[in-house]
């Protein structure tokens, strides 16, 4: 598609560059000078040093003025949205909500003094000790392809749900019995690792990175994931910097994404 | 069908009476400013004779962005910016208000109508042929002025902050962070942060009813400016000679506004 786009483009720019330096042309867009009009019409007014000095003396201070006043102002309207989420920490409650081998969808703020819309979904599984530290399998709801919300595919528990008080917010968690993930937008599917089985996300799920905290479950930062090999507490993770929906960690595809946001301090 | 009488030497005195007291403002005006001048030169300026009713759907996309700008300061009067603050006062000027309903369904669908007669205005345009020279310069503006009233689509439909507000946003926002390279930084930008919230819904705002408006009625100006400038194109079918020399002006003074100038009799209309 670009390749032929690229060959038409320049097919065109050279038959335009041809018809730009064509003699005919050159005849036509310089007439003989009328009769009675001299080709030169005025003299220049004739200048100082003066001139010269004061033209530029106002050429550059206003330069600096504008400067002076833009430059804070643009990045005033820029940079702020670059600076590095800083992430709380969110307590899910006690490490007994979540029996082995079954996964909870657990809902909780984000930032409880935002409200409503810093509402975030995980799926949670635990996976049971291993050398006695759990291993917690915790996989974003937000789909990587445009960032609308996956779906368990499978059975769900909503009347075994329990909503309760966790540090200064309130969680939900509702049992689910997922068969894989699904998204309502357009169509994404993974299976319970959070790989992509089917449509047009281009990773795999995000996950969170998480912490036991006086025997309470503890969301730590979410991160991106390439590609997961293997199941539950054997998973190998490919880990990366979260990025947005939508952009590739791996592969040559990468290359397209190399300054993330969250590198800007 | 009835004659009108001839006017009596009373009835003419008293209507040259009434054109004075109306030429006194007007000529006051025109001797500070010039503008009355420029009124006419703006309402008497040659068109061609040729011209058909798809010539009109400049002044209907005209008319649609100016709907937009009367229902959208008004909406303004009633909207709340904020995450809590904003679906409650769509809300309320769709129930409570008076005639909310009405201003609300306005700026709603007339954003879609609004873009619909823009593009029908640049198919017209582009197939008379009417971008070619010399309104090149024309037709850039006016592929200027078409993203930015996307934009104002895209901005505005978040400010309702519903669900499919919110969630067409996301995936708007996300789309634009799939472009290679300035994408995530594009993004990153709109939302804000590195998430939608607060600050995307008043950024949000703050374009869709400063920014974007701005930078539309400065090209919008800019188009019609330029609309003036050059003419109106004939329709491709047309007879007439294209490129017929442009009359003169109007003369500045009070020929011509209140009442028509003499026309020369024998002298066709508009040569």
């Amino acid at each position: 598609m670009i390749v032929v786009g690229v060959i038409i483009t320049l097919i065109f720019a050279f038959l335009w560059a041809r018809d730009v330096m064509s003699p005919r042309r050159k005849r036509a867009a310089e007439p003989e000078p009328e009769p009675g009009h001299p080709a030169v019409a005025e003299a220049e007014p004739e200048r100082y040093d003066r001139n010269a000095f004061l033209e530029l003396t106002t050429l550059g201070l206003g330069g600096v003025i504008t400067a002076v006043v833009a430059l804070p102002v643009i990045g005033f309207a820029v940079l702020p949205a670059f600076t590095r989420q800083e992430y709380e920490g969110v307590d899910l409650g006690p490490l007994d909500n979540f029996p082995e081998n079954e996964w909870r969808e657990a809902t909780f703020l984000l930032e409880p003094s935002a409200g409503e819309v810093s509402r975030r979904t995980v799926f949670v599984r635990s996976n049971g000790d291993v050398d006695g530290v759990p291993n917690m399998t915790i996989i974003s709801n937000r789909c990587v392809h445009l960032g609308c919300p996956v779906q368990a595919g499978g059975p769900r528990e909503d009347q075994d749900a329990e909503t309760f008080q966790a540090g200064d917010a309130e969680v939900r968690l509702t049992p689910v019995q997922p068969a894989n993930f699904s998204c309502p937008c357009h169509g994404g599917a993974y299976d319970t690792e959070g790989n992509r089985i089917a449509g047009p996300p281009v990773r795999a799920l995000d996950r969170w990175t998480f912490a036991i905290e006086g025997g309470n479950l503890t969301l730590v930062a979410p991160y991106s994931v390439g590609e997961v090999e293997g199941e539950g507490a054997n998973a190998q993770i490919e880990a990366y910097q979260l990025q947005g929906p939508g952009e590739h960690v791996d592969g040559l595809s990468a290359f397209l994404y190399p300054i993330q946001a969250q590198d800007f301090e | 069908m009835a004659v009108a009488p001839p006017p009596t030497r009373r009835r003419k005195r008293r209507m040259d009476k009434v054109v004075e007291v109306v030429n006194i403002p007007l000529n006051w005006l025109e001797e500070r400013s010039g503008i009355v001048g420029g009124v006419k030169y703006f309402l008497f300026r040659r068109v061609p004779r040729d011209t058909n009713w798809f010539h009109t759907l400049g002044s209907a996309t005209l008319t649609a962005f100016l709907v937009q700008a009367g229902t959208g300061v008004i909406l303004a009067f009633y909207y709340q910016p904020t995450p809590d603050e904003a679906y409650e006062s769509i809300r309320h000027i769709t129930h409570d208000v008076t005639l909310g309903w009405l201003v609300r369904g306005m700026h709603r669908w007339g954003a879609s109508v609004f873009i619909i007669l823009l593009f029908l205005h640049m198919g017209r345009v582009f197939l008379f042929g009417a971008y070619k020279y010399p309104r090149e310069l024309n037709w850039i503006v006016g592929v200027l002025i078409l993203p930015l009233a996307l934009l104002m689509g895209f901005t505005g439909y978040l400010l309702p902050w519903d669900q499919t507000a919110y969630w067409a946003t996301v995936v708007g926002i996300n789309l634009n962070g799939t472009g290679p390279l300035v994408g995530p930084l594009l993004a990153q930008f709109l939302r804000g942060g590195d998430e939608i919230g607060a600050e995307t819904l008043t950024r949000f705002y703050a374009l869709h009813m400063l920014l974007l408006p701005g930078a539309l009625f400065a090209l919008i100006g800019l188009h019609l400016y330029l609309v003036v400038r050059l003419g109106v194109s004939s329709p491709p079918w047309s007879d007439e000679a294209a490129g017929r020399e442009r009359p003169e002006p109007e003369p500045s003074g009070d020929g011509g506004l209140v009442r028509p100038r003499a026309r020369v009799p024998g002298r066709p209309r508009g040569e």
